[in-house]
């Protein structure tokens, strides 16, 4: 220290009380962490950073939408055309697949009616884009250009074409995070589509598998079974596909069955997802809450 | 010399939102886990050569809005980032007289330190125990620190001293 008097800065060479603000700030940091960990009375600081780095996002994104608009911009009129033929084609088949949805409906409504059951709420749905995903590789969490502004909340379930993705755990004003199903940390209520068996599905920090951890041995389950959203967590509306089952282990000494399954939908190819708006208390919601 | 402060200030800002786009930039997943600590290496260098002006504040306020961009829990990057500025300032003297591989060797403890203080909040907090893949970018932050102090040097000698 008496070197650092001779420096032309005439002060010691690190700020006074290093130490203690070391302190002062761990400190801090344990408590945000406490609070953030325990409840979300800390949305207003994530949202006001939040909103200081949304530009910075969109610059870090901008290299990546630049090259997908230059792909887009250069197509080829012929495969244009090609892509066009191709629409209209299934364009065509989905109408057709959409009229005799159209009648189900219908009949489902009037049996639901007949069973003197709530009929099921129309959900309502909004696609996203996708700004970023986490650059931490243990936590499947992505970005998505939908904030509060659109009405975007908290918990809300977001899906692909072929099933869920995941739900919003934090909503900014104009981008939103959400937790993937394949997140470690994220549980979701399930029932087997064949014949009701209710489960929950556990993500496993893999985007191509899902466990089933709490199946018994004598369950009645195999290998091609869809799992479907259940609503029993209350956050995601029922009826979605979740994950098709993969391979069944029973062992004998254990009282869980080891199952594993894929996700229906591309978790790591999406590029557009979308929200869904279901009226809060389907008419399956339980009090079994799911744990996310 | 007048407006020296900000002048020296400005560029060494700007190296630490580079570094926290870098962090933030979308790789292919199979470079994701050997996506180097970048914040975390900038704030080193920044730590040994200026320890009066950067040191654990300016840590942990790059550390926060880290968090808010990694969707961690708030403050996990602030305290892994300000213990290791805290460590870097103390020594600083010292580092500086390090030859390069004996740096790069201290740089390689400072990064498994960070990554071991995210890894142990994250055990307390109950989020997931990561795999192997985890420890990776200790090994690539390494490798990368000579690039970075030669990039970040030039910065130095632009701003003076």
């Amino acid at each position: 220290m008496a070197a650092a008097t001779s420096n032309k800065q005439h002060r010691s060479p690190y700020s006074p009380a290093l130490g203690l603000r070391l302190l002062l700030l761990t400190g801090l940091s344990i408590l945000l962490q406490y609070v953030d960990h325990r409840d979300n009375h800390l949305d207003t600081i994530r949202k006001a950073i939040g909103a200081v780095i949304y530009p910075v996002r969109i610059v870090v994104d901008a290299p990546v939408s630049a090259w997908r608009w230059l792909n887009d911009a250069t197509e080829s009129r012929n495969e244009l055309e090609l892509e066009n033929s191709r629409l209209q084609a299934e364009r065509l088949l989905i109408q057709a697949r959409l009229q005799r949805y159209a009648a189900l409906e219908a009949e489902n409504a009037r049996l639901r009616e007949m069973l003197e059951a709530r009929a099921r709420v129309h959900d309502r749905v909004r696609v996203a884009e996708i700004l970023s995903v986490s650059a931490n590789p243990f936590r499947h969490v992505l970005v998505i250009d939908k904030g509060t502004g659109d009405g975007v909340y908290e918990g809300q379930a977001i899906i692909d074409a072929d099933g869920v993705v995941g739900q919003v755990i934090e909503a900014g004003v104009a981008s939103s995070q959400c937790l993937l199903i394949s997140d470690p940390g994220h549980d979701l209520p399930v029932e087997v589509n064949r014949n009701g068996l209710r489960t929950i599905a556990r993500g496993t920090g893999d985007f191509n598998r899902l466990d089933l951890p709490f199946l018994p041995n004598n369950a009645n389950i195999e290998p091609g079974d869809l799992l479907v959203t259940s609503g029993l967590g209350g956050a995601f509306p029922a009826g979605y596909p979740v994950v098709i089952v993969d391979t069944v282990t029973r062992i004998p000494q254990e009282p869980f069955a080891a199952v594993t399954a894929t996700p229906a939908a591309a978790l790591n190819q999406v590029r557009e997802i979308m929200l869904i708006w279901s009226e809060p208390g389907t008419p399956l919601a339980g009090e079994d809450a799911a744990n996310e | 010399m007048s407006n020296g402060r900000a002048a020296r200030h400005t560029p060494i800002v700007i190296s630490i939102v580079i570094a926290l786009m870098l962090s933030m930039a979308p790789v292919p997943a199979w470079a994701e886990p050997f996506r180097p600590d970048w914040l975390t290496l900038t704030l080193i260098y920044w730590s040994i050569s200026f320890p009066r002006s950067y040191s654990v504040g300016i840590a942990w306020t790059a550390g926060l809005v880290l968090d808010v961009a990694q969707g961690a829990l708030l403050g996990q990057y602030a305290l892994a980032n300000s213990v290791i500025a805290y460590l870097t300032v103390k020594f600083h003297l010292q580092f500086r007289q390090f030859p390069v591989l004996q740096l790069m060797a201290t740089v390689f403890a400072l990064l498994a330190l960070y990554r071991f203080i995210l890894f142990w909040i994250n055990g307390v907090a109950g989020i997931a125990a990561p795999t192997i893949a985890y420890w990776g970018p200790v090994i690539s932050g390494t490798i990368v620190w000579p690039l970075i102090s030669i990039l970040l040097l030039g910065v130095r000698q632009r701003v003076g001293r």
